[in-house]
């Protein structure tokens, strides 16, 4: 990579040294050894040092040894800008206690790659040990039981594609006035990724769940101890023990060694770095389910345990802050996802809502997971209106911006699932705006 | 040996292998079932969760008047004198501003029981250092939030029996949505 990074320096001396330090030291370590891998072929092959072919086509890249194998990949140095945008309301008083957003913006397809998936914590991210950490089951159940990481890996595991979103995604797009912020610094607090784990069934059927427990309350073990509760039917039903993302094990963000998957709910019910799980007759009325994640209406009643998360899309590309350079063909895509089920429709508007086109769908079979959709598009060069709009299979439809403010008090920042408007001007500059 | 021969004791090993290593399929075994069974002092060790009922809530208890210090010196500089807030959230204020085009939630305002109050200063208070208050600080402090809005007075004693008997101001502000019967 620095040799790369040191002839693309050659070539243009605007391109930026890489990063000062340690980094530079392991650097010029491997060019070294790099520079020997290259004699060696040069002198077994019998070729005269600085003999090449002339005239013929081949980047500079072409024409030098590339780097070593490493032990876990990373994304290319010219795809560094790609990062989570990040959120800390407490700044660095408390820098693990907010969220950080997927870069949507920048993202195609429906994984959302594991380092870029958003990230909603409370007290910052735990250094779990899988040997010392235990996941207690107890209440109403027959036989109180704990599980090593070592036991749960041993159980037979399921597969599935799940999206995971925060109940308080799109709270900054309830801002008195539209932030010209990437799509993702908005939008974000949404991903998509491959879990394998144990359905939750089956380690309450081990333990003996008793008939008068109807509520789940689960615990993490970060210092926050961030609890909830949850509904048993629910637990028996799609809920998943997530041991691996996108096939290695989860990412500490994500809550190694073990968390809560409840497909299609608010994201903070999915409990990270998972310790306990206590079968209860009513629920528990934790700090996250009152307090917070609840739903002010404009009378001052508020809605508690508002699982699910609604119907909604947005369109990635394009998106606020980007710019279309000139007039003609572009792809218009975007994600799609209900807690409800499936996708079953994504309408695209180019004037602001008053006519609609199907979009073509990628991944709508999956239930409760990211639906990538794409429409083809020809930009005059005129003002446009850009919107999507998406129906699931129980027939819900995304309301418009309006509707939704409708339904809540002022404050409410929970479960915002409303039509988003991204403006195209006559210069091709891409806006939020409020319709 | 023919080329025939040969293949055929090559054929005639294998088969004597199958035979040997993988007469059958794999069989499926028994559920698994890997985990332990643990006591009931184990159990009350991690159990820190305590419902509206107050069932779980330890011995012990305090008044505001004792939790003011546990305040002063755990609380105070992330929630402000007097639970105003700043940086973190206010703990105090806003009772009756919940239909008003500028709602303030805080523990008086908002929080339909008192029991979470106990149970969320007792597992995540203070932010730097969970898990570090003593029974009687945490009925303390409580007291001390509850005592700064109102609802009790600088002398009552929080403890297993009184702290569920409160009645928050916004106890019957929620809608319960969950469905579940």
């Amino acid at each position: 990579m620095e040799r790369k990074n040191r002839i693309a320096r050659e070539l243009d001396p605007r391109v930026p040294a890489g990063n000062p330090g340690k980094s530079r030291k392991i650097d010029r370590r491997t060019f070294l050894a790099r520079g020997a891998a290259v004699t060696g072929v040069a002198a077994s092959a019998g070729l005269a040092p600085g003999a090449s072919a002339q005239g013929l086509a081949g980047q500079p890249w072409e024409r030098v040894y590339g780097a070593a194998f490493i032990g876990y990949g990373q994304p290319s140095r010219f795809e560094q800008p790609v990062m989570r945008h990040i959120g800390k309301p407490y700044g660095d008083l408390a820098p693990g206690t907010g969220a950080t957003l997927a870069p949507i913006e920048s993202l195609e397809g429906i994984i959302t790659p594991s380092g870029l998936h958003n990230d909603r914590s409370h007290s910052g991210t735990p250094d779990i040990d899988p040997k010392q950490h235990q996941l207690l089951l107890h209440g109403l159940v027959a036989r109180p039981l704990t599980f090593s990481m070592e036991s749960l890996g041993r159980y037979p595991l399921t597969t599935r594609t799940y999206f995971l979103e925060c109940a308080g995604n799109s709270n900054r797009a309830l801002a008195p006035q539209p932030a010209q912020v990437p799509a993702g610094a908005m939008h974000g607090n949404i991903a998509c990724s491959e879990w394998t784990g144990i359905p939750l069934r089956t380690l309450l059927e081990e333990a003996g769940l008793q008939p008068q427990a109807k509520w789940l309350l689960a615990e993490g073990a970060d210092s926050a101890h961030m609890s909830r509760s949850i509904p048993v039917e629910k637990a028996l039903d799609d809920a998943m023990i997530a041991l691996y993302q996108n096939g290695e094990r989860l990412r500490p963000e994500q809550g190694y060694p073990v968390r809560l998957l409840l497909p299609g709910w608010e994201g903070n019910m999915s409990v990270k770095w998972l310790r306990r799980l206590k079968a209860t007759e009513g629920p528990m009325h934790t700090k996250d389910e009152t307090s917070k994640y609840s739903d002010l209406l404009p009378d001052g009643r508020a809605l508690q345990f508002t699982f699910e998360m609604g119907v909604k899309s947005v369109i990635t590309k394009p998106s606020s802050t980007m710019n279309l350079p000139r007039a003609g063909f572009y792809e218009i895509s975007g994600i799609a996802w209900s807690g409800a089920g499936r996708i079953r429709r994504v309408e695209v508007s180019a004037d602001g809502g008053a006519t609609w086109a199907a979009a073509a769908l990628t991944g709508e079979e999956r239930p409760k997971s990211l639906v990538r959709f794409r429409l083809p598009w020809e930009w005059t060069g005129k003002e446009a209106l850009l919107q999507s709009r998406a129906t699931d299979e129980k027939g819900q439809v995304q309301p418009v911006r309006k509707a939704w403010l409708a339904q809540y008090s002022p404050a409410m920042i929970y479960h915002n699932n409303s039509i988003v408007t991204w403006a195209v001007g006559a210069d091709g500059s891409v806006k939020n705006v409020y319709v | 040996m023919s080329t025939f021969e040969r293949n055929a004791v090559v054929v005639l090993i294998a088969i004597a292998a199958l035979a040997a290593c993988a007469s059958q399929p794999p069989a499926p075994g028994r559920p698994p079932a890997f985990g332990v069974a643990v006591g009931a002092d184990e159990v009350a060790r991690w159990d820190i969760s305590i419902p509206p009922s107050g069932a779980g809530l330890p011995k012990g208890g305090g008044s505001a008047r004792q939790g003011l210090k546990v305040y002063e010196e755990k609380c105070q500089s992330c929630h402000g004198a007097k639970g105003v807030g700043k940086p973190a959230d206010a703990l105090v204020g806003g009772i009756g501003s919940l239909a008003s085009k500028t709602p303030q939630r805080t523990v008086g305002s908002y929080w339909p029981y008192a029991t979470t109050l106990f149970d969320y200063v007792r597992r995540s208070m203070p932010i730097t250092n969970p898990l570090s208050l003593s029974d009687n600080e945490v009925y303390a402090v409580s007291a001390y939030v509850l005592f700064l809005n109102g609802i009790i007075g600088e002398n009552a004693q929080m403890n297993a029996q009184t702290l569920p008997q409160v009645k928050m101001p916004n106890r019957d502000g929620f809608v319960e949505m969950s469905g579940v019967k």
